[in-house]
């Protein structure tokens, strides 16, 4: 160009941080003058002498990868944002209970509930109660942070999903027996696919211990497995409180808790059900939930049952 | 005004900020009435002139107490309004009403991050009480 090299301009763009994209129009393309200009972020070369169709294809690759580009961007910030997010709203679920216990150790540290152990049952038993919320609170963080991280192909092989179930069930029966919940597994089809047995036991603990808290005194769970060609299919329903149609909609998104006269005596984290979804996710597979209040809850997920490859 | 004479309504969700709120208030001399939802908050809200209000910021939805504000203070302009909340600033999320748009909807008299001392709590009280 008259007075100035294309590679002064380029590098005048970069100096100042504009967000432009440069395609350099050239006629003799030495690899000199080339590398130069792609360090200083030319993107593409369009020689000397080109067709309309040459300036046109090179102008929608260069636009194609700027898009890219931005949309990456965009996400990255989203991801981050998400982060952001679930951390602030981690540390308000940690910082509730310590506040609770704080509060009620200052009013004994006073005696302002008077002189003896007695006058002060109830905060002993709310701070007991917490502790072992913020306890549930720890272990959901430790399988979110394994499902995240300990993602390990060596740990694939064959589960068994109706013993897992029956293993989960035992875990869960001392508290259905406090709850008067029956719980049934009715195995149809026995089957078997290729998973980390550590991740289907925190589908299957999840699920069934939802579906002895959320039930009524005197209710029943029910743990069905069955499959198709293709898929296992694991559906546990209860008779439980149940949730509206407009809670189902956010079930499965990190730290919500359904919150009403019903559920307010009963403790959880908020993370269970966005761990269950993660997890059934990393498999392929589908997690769906349909529920009418006080009348109870269904969950069916659907796994597909060949050899999965995990991310 | 006597201590005996003042009833704050306390709304929170959780049943122990709510417990340890009313006990100190008690302590301290004052009547209170206790809730644990918005919803409830509103129904007392509809029947009742209380002389001061601390709403918890997040119950039924993330924005229950500025809502509560919102509505007290359209019945009862002269009422104070405590809002209280364990989130803090160092996570991000802060809400305290600083700017002055914020001060234009959100009407709370006071923001107090929770954990305060009992007898902070009666100084915040008295002051917007004017005891």
């Amino acid at each position: 160009m008259p007075g100035i090299q294309g590679v002064e301009v380029l590098e005048y763009i970069r100096k100042r941080n504009y967000d432009i994209v440069v395609a350099m129009i050239t006629s003799y393309a030495s690899l000199d003058v080339a590398v130069r200009a792609t360090r200083d972020g030319a993107i593409d070369f369009i020689p000397k002498p080109f067709t309309p169709q040459e300036l046109k294809s090179s102008i929608e690759n260069i636009t194609k990868q700027q898009y890219l580009k931005r949309i990456t961007h965009k996400m990255n910030q989203e991801g981050k944002k998400v982060r952001y997010q679930f951390l602030s709203v981690l540390s308000h679920e940690l910082k509730a209970p310590l506040n609770a216990l704080e509060g009620y150790l200052r009013m004994m540290q006073g005696k302002q509930a008077g002189e003896l152990i007695d006058d002060y049952a109830t905060p002993i038993e709310r701070s007991l109660q917490r502790i072992q919320a913020m306890r549930s609170l720890i272990m959901d963080l430790l399988d979110f942070s394994k499902i995240r991280l300990e993602r390990k192909e060596e740990k694939i092989q064959e589960v068994n999903l109706a013993e897992l179930a029956s293993d989960a069930i035992v875990t869960v029966q001392p508290y259905a027996i406090q709850m008067d919940v029956s719980i049934n597994l009715d195995v149809r089809t026995n089957v078997i696919i290729m998973a980390d047995p550590d991740d289907m036991e925190i589908v299957f603990n999840n699920l069934i211990s939802n579906a002895v808290k959320y039930n009524k005194i005197g209710g029943k769970a029910e743990i069905t497995i069955d499959s198709s060609d293709s898929e296992a299919i694991l559906i546990i329903s209860d008779t439980g409180i149940g949730i509206t149609k407009s809670d189902t909609e956010n079930l499965f998104a990190e730290f919500v808790r359904i919150k009403n006269e019903k559920t307010r005596n009963i403790s959880g984290s908020g993370l269970g059900l966005s761990i269950v979804k993660k997890v059934v996710e990393l498999y392929h597979g589908t997690i769906k939930v349909e529920s009418t209040p006080d009348v109870g809850t269904v969950f069916t997920i659907r796994l597909p049952k060949k050899t999965v490859t995990i991310p | 005004m006597k201590k005996s004479d003042i009833t704050i309504l306390v709304a929170d969700d959780d049943p122990d900020y709510l417990y340890q709120t009313v006990f100190n208030l008690e302590k301290a001399g004052y009547k209170t009435v206790a809730v644990e939802s918005q919803a409830e908050a509103e129904s007392v809200i509809s029947k009742f002139k209380p002389s001061l209000a601390i709403f918890d910021l997040m119950m039924e939805s993330d924005d229950s107490g500025f809502i509560l504000c919102y509505k007290i203070k359209r019945k009862y302009p002269d009422v104070p309004v405590i809002l209280a909340t364990a989130v803090s600033h160092e996570t991000g999320l802060s809400f305290s009403i600083d700017s002055d748009q914020e001060k234009s909807w959100i009407r709370a008299d006071k923001y107090l991050e929770k954990g305060i001392r009992p007898e902070q709590l009666d100084q915040e009280v008295m002051k917007l009480l004017k005891l």
